[in-house]
């Protein structure tokens, strides 16, 4: 392609034409003079003569052309010409743009990563699996085996859970969170190893018989510089030797998508790390995560659902003490039981994007209506002219996707970027978990077709306005003569795009205040001035009888530092953290068949030491807490909460002194009641609840609650520093009992977050937008003005000859909005926690909101009108 | 004039079948190279002024027959003195002129049998 050359030899056979063309005319000139016309006449015969000299150049030059794409060329080019006369319009447009463009791009994302985009793995669209809740049995090793075995709609199943031990490399051991998974994991999911090798089904030959660990790309990159020596290594979890087979490939980390881990080891070796193991427990509800596998080719998930649920239903018959079947509902492997709830609140996110999209269009729309009209003269001149109506509509298109690609590409940028930081943000300071929104090429297409779709959409509004001029009326007229009262499209545009802006303002106020509430809100314990201090004595090395003293120990040394009031552990989880929680099936006292049909309460079940529910905060209603003499051999004593007592035993007098049973038929006979609280999530119903003594259930795993009113630095320092004492190789995490809850309050807040950027946008959306009308009417009628002020109109009266007619379409759209915003906030109830819309506070809110709104955007319009003068307007026509 | 609120359309003036001027063209500058001006008075002229061609909607009939390198084209001084751009017909212009011609003669035959049936096509 010789283009460039082209184009330089174009421009001199242009140049030609017109020479060629203007020596034409003169000869006519010269030759009708001869016949005896004078000169002017004889040069517009000769114009006569030749036609419209203009078009007909364009059409010779047309044919040299490569003919649409320089024509399109001709007109960016006009285009950026038209748009560098009115830089403040062309640089509003292209930020409102960008903002909307990227605000949807930025919620694509999310929707694109979290929900569109399946594991990294072969063929993920046919991986589905067991969602990790409430589904008893699937979280039981036994009776996995027996659905891996009798299905008949997977090929091949396999099982991982979570572990988190110390892991010990010979220098500086530390936390690492990891997978148990069975031994066929890799094969099932058809991938292939980044180093070394996998673990396969084969290599398991009973409990502890496979010591081996896969890394994960991210972690041999972080903890062991990308060195190709490490397989064959030894390496110590929880102290046990684990030799490294190899490293997982560098897009996959793991079946859930939103959990970051470190590495991958067989289930068969997890009681290896905590002397003992639940694999053998058909009752057990802790040993499995989730179960997932290819669907066969030609199975339906309807088909394979069947299948588990029929495999559940023969469990429960063989084993009715430790199976009680529920229906089991499948769905694609990586989000796990959180799918509903995130696709609910993408989508919602995507419904708010696109009304800001849509408003910023209506924006735009409107201003671009303004500007033909102001530039009706101009168009009227040009089609007096003989341009085509085709050309021109082409031009103003063409200007409306000029600022729409520039908008749509400085808002992708801006989104990727967000999105960049967004992935490798971990928002749960202890947890391994990130949200999987790293940006791909799929963003960019989405923004190009927003960016088109939508120059398109705001600039077809003054198409109309175009195909209508009468370039005759016009240019005799001049453009003020139009501006009736009707309701034009502009006004409708102004409208919408106010009402779009009020419903996300009343969202966004709804959802800070249900947040506000939420943090303000009973949780049955006090975040307050607690400080958390959580390890796992497992991997220390404690087993059996070794953890209860050094429990002891670690409770009596915070206890001696300053300032401490109270000190209390509970093992494993602290209520609302991590929605992590262990629930025991209660049997009444009078129940025998201990079947899980005949469960009378499925209570969360915590194991406390003596002082928890003073350190915790928690008021016990009436009975006692638990003492050191309610140690092992002691007679079992619960604490329940007055949810539980109600519901097994009518009230919280009648629960005192009474006895129930657990899952292995032990008698627990209540000896005191607390309040009720929060247990799994800030929005769940009172829920019962049972608090066993610590002292009579070992286990390695705990969080020491330390209240104080000391700082909270010093406090933790000196929290760290007796540990040090105890022992300096047991890795400990100590945060304040508030960071531990972000999890549970991460949905609100970053509902909330999002909400509020989004009504944010629409605030200032409207802003713009009313501004632009109340400028141009102003502008427009300045004349009018004028004459008023002349004649003496009070200011008042000039103002609203001005601006009435914006400030009624404001409160219009406010209460539009307003309206469908409460409506709409119906569904925010769902994410955020006492999310309520009738609330005077939020409808105040959104009132005094519009109001400054309109004052703010009217403000500069309005010092324009009352600063008119007429003697210099009057003077200027 | 044109009425007020009749809405304008985009004239092109092309009374002629389409081809017809380039063949025009071509056939002037065989007989002998002229400049656009020339061009005109020589078409109107042999037409008895029968063909009202818009002087203008030659150029760019002339620049499709040099794109096409039917014509060439070259600055100079005319007869009278003035500074002219001269087109001359190439070979394949004049190739393409009897091509033109003939399938031209042959559709006139056959427009003139569906006019005049009953008539011969005797000259």
């Amino acid at each position: 392609m010789n283009w460039i050359p082209n184009v330089h030899r174009r421009r001199k056979l242009y140049d030609d034409l017109s020479e060629e063309i203007r020596l034409h005319l003169e000869e006519r000139a010269e030759q009708l003079m001869g016949e005896g016309m004078s000169p002017k006449e004889a040069e517009q015969g000769a114009r006569r003569a030749f036609g419209n000299r203009t078009l007909l150049e364009e059409h010779s030059r047309e044919v040299w052309q490569w003919p649409a794409m320089e024509s399109i060329w001709a007109d960016m080019r006009f285009a950026l010409r038209q748009l560098r006369r009115s830089p403040g319009f062309a640089i509003a447009a292209v930020l409102t743009l960008a903002l909307a463009i990227g605000a949807n791009a930025v919620v694509f994302g999310i929707f694109n990563g979290m929900i569109l985009r399946p594991l990294d793995v072969p063929q993920a669209e046919s991986l589905y699996g067991t969602e990790y809740g409430n589904n008893p049995g699937w979280q039981s090793y036994p009776n996995y085996l027996d659905l891996r075995d009798r299905n008949r709609s997977f090929d091949g199943l396999a099982a991982f859970s979570f572990v988190f031990p110390g892991f010990d490399t010979g220098k500086d051991p530390s936390g690492s969170s990891g997978y148990t998974t069975s031994g066929n994991y890799f094969d099932v999911l058809r991938i292939q190893p980044y180093l070394g090798r996998f673990y396969h089904a084969a290599d398991e030959h009973g409990p502890n018989s496979a010591p081996f660990v896969v890394l994960t790309h991210a972690f041999w990159h972080s903890r062991f510089q990308d060195d190709r020596g490490v397989v064959g290594r030894t390496v110590f979890l929880n102290k046990h030797p684990f030799t490294i087979l190899g490293v997982a490939p560098p897009g996959f980390h793991g079946t859930v998508s939103f959990a970051f881990i470190d590495f991958f080891m067989p289930m068969v070796n997890e009681g290896q790390l905590y002397g003992g193991s639940e694999l053998d427990k058909r009752g057990s509800n802790t040993a499995v995560f989730e179960i997932f596998g290819h669907l066969k080719p030609g199975v339906t998930l309807t088909q394979a659902t069947a299948d588990v649920n029929a495999v559940g239903a023969y469990l429960e018959k063989n084993y009715p003490q430790d199976f009680s079947h529920k229906s089991t509902p499948l769905s694609r492997q990586g989000l796990t039981a959180f799918g509903g709830a995130v696709t609910a609140f993408v989508a919602g996110l995507m419904l708010l994007a696109g009304l800001i999209l849509l408003a910023a269009c209506a924006n735009l729309g409107s201003l671009f209506a303004a500007r033909a009209s102001d530039r009706s003269r101009e168009v009227a001149l040009r089609l007096a002219l003989g341009s085509s109506r085709k050309r021109i509509l082409r031009g103003l298109l063409t200007e409306a996707l000029l600022i729409s690609l520039a908008g749509g590409a400085l808002g992708v940028l801006g989104s990727v970027a967000l999105l960049r930081r967004l992935s490798t943000w971990q928002p749960i300071a202890a947890a391994p978990a990130r949200l999987p929104v790293a940006p791909d090429a799929k963003i960019y297409l989405v923004a190009l077709l927003l960016a088109v779709v939508s120059g398109l959409l705001f600039g077809i509004v003054p198409v109309r306005q175009v195909l209508r001029a009468n370039p005759y009326e016009i240019v005799k007229a001049g453009s003020s003569a139009r501006g009736g009262r009707r309701i034009t499209v502009r006004d409708v545009l102004l409208v919408v795009q106010i009402a779009i802006c009020a419903v996300l303002v009343t969202s966004s106020l709804v959802a800070v205040r249900g947040l506000a509430r939420s943090l303000r809100g009973n949780f049955g314990f006090e975040p307050r001035n607690a400080m958390l201090l959580n390890a796992d004595l497992a991997q220390g090395g404690y087993g059996g009888d070794q953890t209860s003293a050094m429990k002891r120990r670690i409770f009596d040394a915070m206890g001696t530092i300053p300032g401490v009031e109270h000190v209390g552990w509970v093992n494993d989880y602290p209520p609302l953290a991590y929605g992590s929680n262990f629930r025991s099936n209660v049997y009444k006292d009078e129940t025998t068949d201990l079947r899980q049909a005949n469960t009378a309460a499925t209570p969360f079940r915590y194991n406390i030491s003596p002082g928890y529910f003073e350190a915790a905060g928690t008021s016990l209603l009436t009975g006692r807490s638990f003492s050191w003499d309610d140690g092992k051999g002691a007679p079992a004593v619960a604490v329940v909460n007055r949810e539980f007592a109600v519901k097994i035993f009518g009230s919280v007098p009648q629960a005192m002194g009474r006895d129930f049973k657990l899952q292995d038929g032990t008698r627990v006979e209540v000896v005191g009641v607390v309040e009720d609280g929060k247990y799994l999530s800030l929005n769940e119903d009172p829920q019962p609840a049972i608090f066993l003594p610590a002292l009579q259930s070992p286990s390695g795993a705990f969080y020491m609650v330390v209240r104080s009113e000391r700082d909270p630095e010093q406090l933790a320092a000196a929290m760290r520093s007796k540990m040090r004492e105890l022992d300096a190789g047991l890795p400990v995490t100590v945060t304040s009992w508030k960071a531990v809850l972000s999890l549970v309050l991460f949905p609100s807040q970053m509902a909330t977050v999002s909400l509020g950027v989004l009504g944010l946008m629409g605030a200032m959306l409207s802003i713009t937008g009313i501004f632009g009308m109340a400028a141009y009417s102003v502008s427009k009628r300045l004349r009018e003005l004028g004459i008023r002020i002349a004649l003496g109109a009070p200011r008042k009266e000039v103002l609203q000859a001005a601006l009435g007619r914006p400030l009624k379409l404001l409160a219009i759209g406010s209460a539009a909005g307003l309206i469908l915003g409460l409506l709409a906030t119906k569904v925010l109830a769902y994410i955020v926690y006492q999310a309520t819309p009738r609330d005077p506070l939020v409808l105040a809110g959104v009132v005094l909101a519009m109001l400054l709104l309109g004052i703010v955007a009217t403000w500069i319009p309005a010092q324009r009108a009352l600063s008119v003068d007429p003697l210099i307007l009057l003077r200027e026509e | 004039m044109p009425v007020a609120n009749e809405p304008m359309t985009e004239t092109t003036s092309r009374d002629l079948f389409p081809g017809a001027l380039e063949m025009m063209i071509l056939e002037s500058l065989r007989r002998q190279p002229a400049h656009g001006y020339a061009l005109v008075q020589h078409i109107q002229q042999r037409s008895n002024n029968l063909l009202q061609v818009e002087e203008g909607s030659l150029y760019p009939a002339l620049q499709r027959l040099l794109k096409a390198k039917l014509v060439k084209a070259e600055w100079g001084v005319s007869s009278t003195n003035r500074r002219v751009r001269t087109y001359q017909i190439t070979a394949s212009g004049l190739r393409r002129l009897e091509q033109q011609i003939s399938s031209f003669e042959r559709m006139f035959e056959g427009i003139a049998l569906v006019l005049n049936p009953g008539k011969s096509t005797a000259n």
